[in-house]
């Protein structure tokens, strides 16, 4: 209860740090923002969080969806330096071929905030990168799952995302982190739900069968929510209670889990921000009006809600942003 | 002789196949087979293939009678997020899912209608036509749901996905019943024969009287239609339409299904129900992995080898180098002059 | 150029011992069995050098299947080959050829968009240091077609050259690449009457030098003119092997159908009395860029032949009359009953049927049945919701196979197994089973053996004394002559001229095909 407490305020300062943004001085700025597309629901929200953080700073955003392909965004980017802006944000779909745009920006002096996603370029090309630290995701949620189980043994069935991607690869390392020093908490079963809900709960359902009807499962980690409300569905088909029965812990901090929390059959979901604007606002404030060099890498908060955090109204808060 | 026949159609490798795969799946898993009763319905390893196997041999329902005409429909996918989106769209915002679930199969009929006309009118080469709506459908299911996945709670809708029916799950009874309509209307009309006759040649066909047209609309509304259910299916089950994901990649599932039934992709003979065994040896294979434990970066390279398998052994050279190997050399009998 | 050594030698000895020398190339006891049917059943066969061995038969007698296995295309169920004395086994035509056997097709199977040089030479450049010696290719090349008697730029695409000198290339070609035997498969039958001389004063020099010469064609005057011995195949069998200055053209035609022909040359044209009414009516039918608008009537019991060249329209006429392409202008009735016909499926309602002339393209549905090919023009009528059972299936397709001696081993055979001349007949059965009111054939004996040839011809004539009214476009006048009541002339996309009674003759169908002046009555 107390990490939980601890971790609950180191949020809310977050957050309370986030909106008292002194970030005046972007009023008037023309900021070009290049989104990768639409593809999922968080990016949808990233969207329309940037787009909201950036009125409320009295930013001019100039905005540019590349729908999936890097020769849009540097299209975009060329248009965005053109146009003489003032800096520019971009969530790149591919992490290479981005030297020649991004050097011709540097030459027309604009600086560059890399948002969600990092770059195979040389340093010194952007500005900043803000991203969240998914190997911190999935050590929250493991550590989540360490304080909550106690002493007893606790058999957890993962769903992995998409194989070879870099969220499924660092979600695992990070809860097989938080879950090491407890020895009697182990993973029997891993397979990919390819981050959707039906794989989710395709998977879930043969983790159920070949576990004896899920009995002997204690929790279920998913690398996405979107896994671990097809998951949900599973258990309850094979007559068990999520929740309960087995416990739910996942990533993302979508609607929907808090839906399925507020209903008693999701535990916990650890944050993926889609305010990736606002740290990249504040960045480009310090360095704009007073010269100020941000580091580097800007790592994102990843808080952890559980049912103690309001779930319905997170879920009403939430359904707004275009999850 | 009917006897004979059913024997010989049992004696088919895509038989084979599948009586291989769940044996493999039973020695990973010794409960494959272990089926019992709970809530009213069947449950089981077994009956979990059945289940998740149904979008795909729904698909492939429709997609068979398009490969036996020589074209391909490559939008299917699509089209299931298209009716997905259609439906929970309007059940979400308050229509009743009897009028939603119509409006979703006419959507996909439409689309397949679609692809028809581009084939036929416009004679555009099926693969490229149908990879039109392959992209601008998904497109067009992820402007329908504004991007999200589009929940929902009404009942006669997540029956379609879930629900069972004389303890078979709703997807099972739905491909089952599909199957054998579609059968029976191609073998017991002159539908099958006219359609393998466009396929083998199209010119041919139309010397001899037949309106390929039509049939090719027909043939390819169909496709829709089947994956306009299948896109119903998905839905119901995640009580959601996910615009993103939902049907992706499928229609080459289903492509796989059509061939592994035996049906060529250069036109001609096809059969329904073998289309279906195709999809059931795919999602044996699936769901197989699932239970085996292996790390799932084995996935793909265990999939793709015993699909590689089988399509060696169904090849006609397969064939004769098995029946060379395995029969006894006797002199073919002198054929009495005529 | 050790292949051209050895072909000089061999030319030396062969010549001495011309009649009696050893086969360069023999087939013994040869089985070939595709499925059920026996396509070749014990079969010898020998060619010895210097002579121009003729291979006869009728379609599915075996021909093609004999020389694929001679040619390493197929392997054989049984018996040997045996090239200058020794058994060889051919695994493929690659290796068949580098043993010394060179093949040239109907179709030129060379490079139509390279030079005459590049295409002689293709694969086997002469080459020094690594590179190509252009120079030297066009001088051996030049050189090389003068021996063939041709003096041509051999720099020119030979795409740009008349099918005959491309078959001559094709056989330089073979004849370089191989050098003992050379098997010609119908190369006469794109080739006109002067270029058909040239190419047999190329055999001669071949036989001259000692080559092994199989010559397979459906022209028995030219087997005489240039064979020495022929072999004549029936049905996958041998019938036997003789020399042709002992044999006359009769007795090789009886010798390949087992039976005389049933018509002659000398059939009198067909009494236009015969006729009945009026069956169908074309008025005014025309199409700007197919053909000018003609008017024709044909009555029951009458043939109508079409004659004229190549493009002159005759096919573009038919293919109007059936929807395949759809008319500008014109009325058509049908027994007094005006119809529409804009597409092929209301031709048929109309009760009219198309034999075409691309029997593989327009015609047959290569992976089906024969039953199903015979029936689908009757079940595309009846419709989707009227299935023909299979029993009545089995029924009609044993009744029409039966009627126009059909050979096949069973019905449910995939009809691309037959031979040309029996999948004609399929689609023949398919329109009689549809009980038609007019038929159109399109070249109905083209590619087809002499005997069912004669079958064709003879059916035609039945179908008329039934009552059907036929028309029958065909650019063998011999044919049009001995069938046809009337005969249509096209010229220039027009119909020119009609023929009735004592003027169908070939000589003055020629005339008409070639200019006005005979033409005793043009078409208004």
């Amino acid at each position: 209860m107390s990490i939980i407490k601890k971790l609950a305020l180191v949020a809310g300062i977050g957050a309370l740090m986030s909106s008292t943004a002194y970030a005046e001085g972007l009023s008037g700025k023309v900021i070009g923002f290049s989104q990768i597309g639409s593809e999922s629901g968080w990016r949808a929200a990233e969207t329309s969080v940037t787009r909201a953080e950036a009125e409320r700073l009295g930013v001019d955003l100039k905005f540019a969806d590349a729908q999936q392909k890097q020769e849009n965004q540097i299209k975009a980017l060329r248009g965005f330096i053109a146009q003489g802006v003032d800096a520019i944000l971009i969530a790149p779909v591919v992490s290479t071929g981005w030297e020649e745009v991004l050097t011709e920006a540097k030459d027309a002096e604009i600086p560059v905030v890399l948002l969600d996603r990092g770059i195979d370029a040389p340093e010194d090309l952007y500005l900043t990168s803000v991203a969240s630290d998914q190997v911190k995701e999935g050590r929250v949620a493991g550590e989540w799952l360490v304080a909550n189980v106690g002493d007893k043994d606790c058999k957890v069935v993962e769903l992995q995302g998409t194989v070879g991607s870099s969220p499924a690869i660092n979600r695992k390392q990070g809860f097989e982190e938080g879950i090491a020093a407890a020895t009697n908490i182990s993973i029997i079963r891993s397979q990919t739900g390819d981050f959707t809900r039906s794989k989710g709960k395709e998977v879930m359902e043969g983790f159920l069968k070949a576990e004896g009807g899920g009995a002997d499962i204690c929790a279920v980690y998913a690398h996405n929510d979107d896994m671990a409300v097809g998951a949900i569905q599973a258990i309850k088909d094979a007559g068990l209670k999520p929740g309960s029965d087995i416990l739910v812990v996942s990533i993302d901090a979508v609607p929907d889990i808090f839906a399925a929390m507020a209903a008693g059959e999701a535990n916990a979901t650890v944050e993926l921000t889609p305010n990736m604007a606002g740290p990249a606002f504040e960045a480009l404030d310090a360095f704009l009006n007073a010269g100020t060099m941000p580091e580097k890498f800007i790592i994102t908060e990843s808080k952890l809600y559980t049912p103690t955090d309001d779930p319905q109204g997170e879920y009403d808060r939430r359904k707004g942003l275009g999850y | 002789m009917k006897r004979q026949a059913l024997t010989s159609a049992l004696l088919r490798p895509q038989f084979a196949a599948l009586a291989a795969v769940l044996f493999i799946n039973w020695l990973l898993f010794p409960g494959f087979f272990t089926i019992t009763w709970q809530d009213g319905r069947l449950f089981g390893s077994l009956i979990d293939v059945l289940n998740r196997g149904a979008p795909v041999a729904i698909l492939a329902i429709g997609v068979t009678a398009v490969i036996a005409t020589k074209g391909v429909d490559l939008s299917v996918g699509a089209v299931m997020a298209i009716s997905g989106a259609v439906a929970a769209v309007m059940v979400s915002t308050g229509t009743p899912a009897s009028i939603a679930i119509p409006v979703a199969l006419l959507a996909g009929l439409v689309c397949g209608f679609w692809n028809g006309v581009l084939v036929t009118y416009l004679d555009i080469q099926p693969i490229i036509a149908t990879l039109v709506l392959m992209v601008a459908g998904r497109g067009l299911a992820q402007l329908i749901t504004e991007g999200s996945i589009v929940t929902f709670s009404d009942p006669l809708l997540s029956y379609i996905g879930t629900g069972a029916l004389l303890g078979l799950p709703m997807p099972v009874v739905i491909a089952l019943v599909l199957m054998i309509v579609t059968t029976l209307a191609v073998r017991r009309t002159a539908l099958g024969l006219l359609i393998e006759a466009v396929g083998v040649n199209r010119s041919a066909a139309r010397f001899a009287g037949i309106s390929s047209r039509l049939l090719l609309l027909m043939v390819y509304s169909f496709a829709g239609f089947c994956a306009a259910i299948a896109g119903l299916i998905v839905a119901g089950d995640i009580r959601g339409a996910d615009a993103n994901n939902a049907g992706l990649w499928l229609e080459l599932d289903a492509i796989l299904a059509v061939v592994l039934g035996g049906t060529s992709l250069l036109g001609g003979r096809f059969s329904i129900p073998m289309s279906v065994v195709g999809a059931l040896i795919i999602q044996a294979m699936n769901t197989g992995i699932l239970i085996s434990g292996f790390s799932p970066q084995f996935n793909l390279v265990v999939k793709s080898a015993v699909i590689i398998l089988i399509l060696v052994l169904q090849s006609p050279q397969a064939g004769q180098w098995i029946s060379r190997r395995f029969t006894p050399l006797t002199p073919p009998p002198k054929r009495s002059a005529e | 150029m050790r292949a051209k050594a050895e072909l000089w030698q061999a030319g030396n000895g062969g010549q001495d011992m011309a009649g009696e020398s050893h086969p360069v190339l023999e087939a013994r006891g040869i089985v070939k069995i595709f499925g059920q049917h026996r396509a070749l059943d014990g079969v010898d066969f020998a060619v010895r050098p210097g002579e121009v061995h003729a291979l006869l038969g009728e379609n599915g007698a075996g021909k093609s299947t004999l020389i694929k296995i001679l040619t390493g295309a197929y392997q054989p169920d049984g018996g040997e080959i045996v090239l200058d004395g020794a058994p060889v086994r051919f695994t493929d035509p690659l290796n068949a050829q580098g043993s010394g056997i060179g093949t040239v097709y109907q179709e030129v199977n060379l490079l139509p968009n390279r030079s005459v040089a590049e295409n002689l030479f293709l694969g086997r450049q002469p080459t020094r240091f690594g590179l190509v010696q252009r120079h030297a290719i066009v001088t051996q090349a030049t050189a090389l077609m003068a021996t063939y008697g041709l003096d041509i730029d051999v720099r020119a695409e030979l795409g740009s050259y008349s099918v005959a000198v491309q078959q001559i290339v094709a056989i330089a070609r073979a004849v370089e690449l191989s050098g003992k035997v050379l098997v010609l498969d119908e190369p006469t039958a794109s080739l006109d009457r002067n270029e058909v001389e040239k190419l047999f004063e190329v055999i001669a020099k071949l036989k001259a030098r000692g080559l092994g010469i199989i010559f397979i064609t459906h022209f028995l005057d030219q087997v005489f003119a240039v064979a020495d011995r022929v072999t004549i195949l029936r049905n996958g069998q041998l019938i036997g092997t003789r020399d042709l200055s002992t044999l006359t053209a009769t007795e090789v035609v009886r010798m390949m159908l087992g039976k005389d022909l049933a018509y002659g040359h000398s059939s009198l044209p067909v009494a236009e009395a015969a006729k009945g009414p009026v069956k169908v009516t074309f008025t005014g039918l025309g199409r700007a860029d197919r053909v000018a608008p003609f008017t024709l009537s044909l009555h029951e019991g009458e043939v109508v032949g079409v004659a004229g060249l190549l493009g002159s329209g005759r096919t573009e006429m038919a293919r109007l009359m059936f929807g395949v392409d759809t008319a500008d202008e014109g009325d058509i009735t049908v027994a007094g009953k005006p119809v529409k016909i804009r597409n092929p499926a209301q031709a048929v309602m109309a009760g009219f049927g198309f034999c075409p002339e691309d029997r593989k393209l327009d015609g047959i549905f290569g992976e089906l049945s024969v039953r199903e090919n015979i029936i689908i023009a009757l079940q595309a009528k009846l419709g989707w919701f009227r299935a023909l059972q299979r029993d009545e299936q089995d029924e009609i397709a044993g009744r029409y196979a039966d009627d126009l001696d059909i050979r096949a081993a069973n019905h449910d055979m995939p009809v691309k197994l037959l031979s040309g001349g029996n999948q004609q007949k399929v689609i023949l059965a398919r329109w009689l089973a549809n009980d038609p009111t007019f038929l159109i054939l399109d070249e109905p004996t083209r590619g087809i053996d002499v005997g069912a040839h004669a079958e064709i011809v003879r059916t035609i004539n039945r179908l008329r004394e039934e009552g059907l009214a036929l028309l029958v476009i065909s650019s063998e006048l011999d044919e049009v002559v001995a069938y046809s009541n009337r005969v249509v002339v096209m010229r220039d996309r027009q119909m020119v001229a009609e023929l009735h009674g004592a003027d169908i003759t070939p000589a003055v169908i020629v005339a008409a095909i070639a200019d006005n002046t005979l033409t005793p009555e043009p078409v208004t």
